[in-house]
Order: structure tokens, then sequence, then C-alpha cells
């Protein structure tokens, strides 16, 4: 399939509006950075929420260990501040891969509510434990290394780090599912006990899956806790409430199961949520909550998935010749 | 003669019903076999044993010349024996095209091909088999929009791709238009004479299994009641009995 020119200048013009953000906007990097970061966290999610059908509410668990872990070896490694960032950053990302390929042997064998109800308390009981783990600082939590630039700096290094992880993560999804992998997480959604019937590893694949998705987000977890300045159990690392539930809405706004439906899920939510937070302030939890209500009422299916729905044979759904078979 | 499936004495309750009563069945390589018998006979219960789908109870189930009944279905798939489904299953969401080529066999599916596109001779592949079972132009369709009747097509033919050695299809005809059932009697055919794959029909339409199959296993309250060539069967008073109620 040939993309049409228009689209690759479109994908152009948006890189170069990316990569200009700190010249052209410099007072909304940090806001900018955490788009890119809810990107992720949207991305991520729909690796088993849309393409998998595997609705998990725990994935922040792997972000507050990524964020952990990074944030304990800047404080006890020793090495320079970008060594330990990018090092810890890394430990991280694998540290929370091998707890997802762990717990993903248990609780993947759970299908449909029983699995979004047993990874629900997989982020409680980690804010729980840590907050309770005077080695990770407790509940008072912990402080990343100061960074070391001049004044401003370090606004446009996370903005470029967080825009970075985006840039690679997006790809990489977009290969994945073009391969056979991906398909085989489209079959285990539509049917798991067919994909099991015709000899497919369900189990491998699944774990698979949720060992790429921690991955990423552990990796992101380093630089966001480095880019807020502190890391606290409950409010930042294994933020449940916030974090947790906006990745699950965003992709559901953008539209499950498809590439491109995250990412604009997570920048119209990430845009709204900032403009309440400016506009609403004082009933911007209100609004929030009103908004997550609109969105699952009136776009069930999201926005890529409505599109779809509208127009099928601009997605490919068509019948090759006028005549049908049986 | 050699057996590809071999069942002794397969046993399988479900509490207090028991829904496979000592069944011993044998299917020879390259053949058509029927499985007959009223609603709630145990026919389809005979068939998830046979590919794993619950643990039985006692007997033995042997495939190719294995003890199969200790094994768990993705281990049955890949050694060749698989299963269509009485409720269709395919994947809903995915096109026919890619349904078809993540059917390929297994064996073919290491990590390193896990993680690349499906070869241009898969592609080619899965459209001769649509085009056999009459979907080649819906191929780029959503397999869930497809109608009951094509959706069983589609089953058949991601059953195809898979190179089975045998295929335990659940009433294939079932909700199949009237006028397409010859057509598709004739392709089951090819499928046993050209690809050399062995069958065991379960069919509620007499007409269809008298056609089709060479030999008849009949189950009545979980037990085989009879068996034998169609005509024998069809004839059998017991059969009549189990089918229509004692005269």
């Amino acid at each position: 399939m040939k993309a049409p020119p228009f689209r690759h200048m479109a994908v152009a013009a948006v890189l170069a509006l990316a990569l200009l953000v700190p010249v052209l906007a410099p007072a909304y990097r940090s806001q900018l950075a955490l788009l890119w970061v809810m990107i992720v966290f949207a991305l991520t999610w729909d690796l088993l929420g849309g393409q998998m059908g595997y609705n998990s509410f725990g994935n922040v668990l792997f972000f507050g260990v990524g964020m952990y872990a990074c944030v304990i070896i800047q404080r006890d490694a020793g090495l320079g501040y970008f060594t330990g960032l990018f090092l810890g950053s890394g430990a991280g990302a694998l540290l929370a891969a091998a707890l997802a390929a762990l717990l993903g042997s248990g609780i993947l064998g759970l299908r449909g509510h029983y699995f979004a109800i047993g990874t629900l308390g997989l982020g409680i009981a980690a804010g729980e434990l840590a907050s309770g783990w005077q080695f990770v600082g407790g509940g008072g939590g912990m402080v990343p290394p100061l960074f070391p630039g001049e004044v401003g700096g370090r606004e446009t290094f996370f903005y470029y780090l967080s825009f970075a992880l985006a840039a690679v993560t997006l790809p990489f999804l977009r290969w994945l599912y073009a391969s056979r992998f991906g398909l085989v997480l489209n079959a285990i959604r539509d049917d798991e006990d067919k994909a099991e019937a015709m000899g497919l590893r369900t189990t491998r694949y699944k774990t698979t899956a949720w060992c790429i998705s921690a991955f990423f987000l552990g990796l992101t977890g380093g630089a966001v806790g480095n880019l807020l300045g502190f890391v606290d159990p409950r409010e930042v690392a294994f933020a449940g409430s916030t974090f947790g539930v906006w990745m699950v809405l965003m992709a559901i706004l953008g539209g499950k199961g498809t590439l491109w439906g995250p990412v604009i899920g997570a920048a119209v939510f990430h845009l709204t949520k900032e403009l309440f937070w400016t506009y609403l302030l004082g009933w911007q939890r209100v609004a929030l909550g009103l908004l997550i209500v609109v969105i699952v009422v009136f776009f069930p299916v999201g926005i890529l998935g409505w599109a779809r729905e509208r127009w099928p044979e601009r997605f490919g759904h068509r019948i090759d010749e006028a005549e049908a078979g049986p | 003669m050699t057996f590809i499936l071999q069942l002794e004495r397969v046993r399988k309750a479900f509490g207090g019903l028991i829904a496979n009563k000592d069944v011993t069945l044998r299917v020879p390589a390259g053949k058509i076999f029927g499985l007959i018998g009223p609603n709630g006979s145990g026919k389809t219960t005979l068939f998830n044993s046979i590919v794993g789908h619950h643990p039985i109870d006692g007997g033995s189930i042997r495939f190719d010349g294995r003890e199969i009944s200790r094994l768990r279905v993705p281990e049955i798939a890949r050694l060749g024996l698989l299963r269509t489904f009485q409720q269709t299953r395919i994947y809903g969401g995915m096109t026919c095209l890619q349904n078809m080529v993540i059917s390929v066999p297994t064996s073919e599916l290491g990590w390193r091909s896990m993680f690349s596109r499906s070869p241009p001779e898969d592609l080619r592949r899965a459209e001769d088999l649509l085009d056999f079972v009459g979907l080649g132009p819906k191929r780029h369709l959503r397999a869930g929009d497809l109608s009951f009747g094509q959706q069983k097509l589609l089953e058949l033919a991601m059953a195809l791709m898979s190179r089975p050695k045998m295929l335990l299809l659940d009433e294939p005809t079932a909700g199949i238009n009237p006028t397409l059932i010859n057509g598709l009697l004739d392709r089951l055919r090819r499928v046993n004479q050209q690809l050399a794959i062995t069958l065991l029909v379960i069919e509620h339409n007499m007409g269809v299994i008298m056609n089709l199959a060479e030999y008849v296993y009949c189950l009545a309250h979980g037990e085989l009641l009879a068996e034998g060539n169609p005509e024998q069967v069809q004839k059998d008073p017991k059969v009549l009995d189990a089918y229509l109620g004692a005269r």
C-alpha cells in the first residue's frame, strides 16, 4: 500500500513543528513534554487493551517500577547525571519487562473482566509497598539529582527526551502491528479459543506483548521522574487514579486497536485537560469526570473507530469485484 | 489398514451426566467418516475430548500413532489434528486474508518469522484457498461482516491453510444455503482426495452424511449405538428408534 504524498508531508510537518517547539513556544515545553509522555502511555496501553483485547488497569505499575529503578541508580551508582539517567532508564525498562514476564505467566491466564480486575490491584499494591519501604524514601518518595545544565536547559532537554520516547515507540509499534505478531495479537483479541485451537502458543505471545508494553513504560518512567523532579509513590509513580486511568481513556477516546487512535486520543485528552486546569480551576476535576462520561457514552469505539465504521473503504475493507461469492 | 485416529473406551462425565460412555471408534487415514446422533447424544463432547478441550475420565485417544489424551488443544493442533466449531469461530475484527495468513502451520511461526510480515507465498496460498471456498472477492472484508454461511466457509479455508492431517468438522453444512451444500460437499471431497486430509464429520443432515461419508458411527445417550456403511446404519432399527423415539 502506497501512502499518499500528502500523508508524508503531514508527518514531516508535524515532526518539524515538534522539533521546533522549544524555539517557538518555550513556555509550553514542560506541558508538551507531558503530551509526548501521554502518547506513549496510550500507545503502550493499546498494545494489550486494543490490539490484544486485554484491558489492563495495572500498567502504571511498570511506569512506577521504571521510575524508581532509574532514580535509585542515579542516587546510588555514583555515575554522572546523564550516564545515570540513561543507564537507570534502561535498567528500569528491563526490570519492568522482567516483572511483566513474571506477572504475565500468572495473570494473563485470566480472561476478560477477570484480567482487568486482577491487574487493578497491581498498581495499588505497588504504591503501598513503595510508601512503606524506607530504602526508596517511604511515603515521602525520592528526589532525583539536580539537572547540571544552565537555567532553562532542563526543560528543553526533557522535552526532546520525551519526544524521542514517543518517536521511537510509535514506529516500533507500527512495525510490530504489521508483522505476524500483530496478527496473532488481533487473533487473540477476536477469539482466543480459536487461536489455541489453531495451535498458536497464545500465552507466550500475550506475555511477550506485555513485556514490550512494560519495557516502554519503564523507559518512560525514568524520564518522567526526572522531568517532574520528584518521585511520590502514590501521586506520581504508581498513580493509578490519574495516569493509570488516563492511559485507558486516551486509547479509548482515540480508537482502541488502531495505531493512530491512541495518539489522537492522547492529544485531544491532554489538550482538553490542560484547558480545564487553566480555565475551570476549582471545577477541573468535575469537568474531567464529565469528559470521561461523554467519551464512554458518545465515542464507545473512539474517534478512529467511528471513522472506520463510517468509511470502511477508506480503511481497506472493500469487496474486490462487482459480483460477490456465495 | 492404518488408523489415523483411534479411540478406545473414551469416557467423559460432567458431574452425574455421562456424556461419553466407553466410546470406541477408529478412523483410517485418508477416508471420510461420519458421526451422527440425536441432539445431546455427546457428539460435540467427543470432539472436544479428542482435541484436548477437556481432560477425559478414562480410555485412550491415539492420533497418528501417538497417545494424545493428555495433551492440550494447541499441542494437538500442532500435530495436525484440527477441528472446526459448530458455532463458527473466526477472527471477526480481521480481514479474511488476515484470518488466512495467520492460520499457517505454527511450525512456520518461529520467533524470527513471527516478527516479519507474511511471506508472499503465504498470501498466494491464502488467496488460492479463499478462491477455492468462493470467498476470493471478499478477501479484504472484515470476517465479522460475512454471513454465517460465509464464515463457515472461511473457517474451513483457515483449517486447510494450516495443512492438517485430519479435520474434525462439526456440522459443516448447518446454516449454509441448501443450494450451496452440494458445492460444499464437492469441496470437502476434493479436500479429502487432493490434499489427502482425513475427515471426521458431525452432521444432522442425513442426506449429506449418506452422500459424503463411507462409514458412519451413531451415538445416542453418550454410547456408540451403531456403526457401518451409511445404508446399514440408516436402516438399523436402533438408530431409527434413537432419532424418532421407540415405536
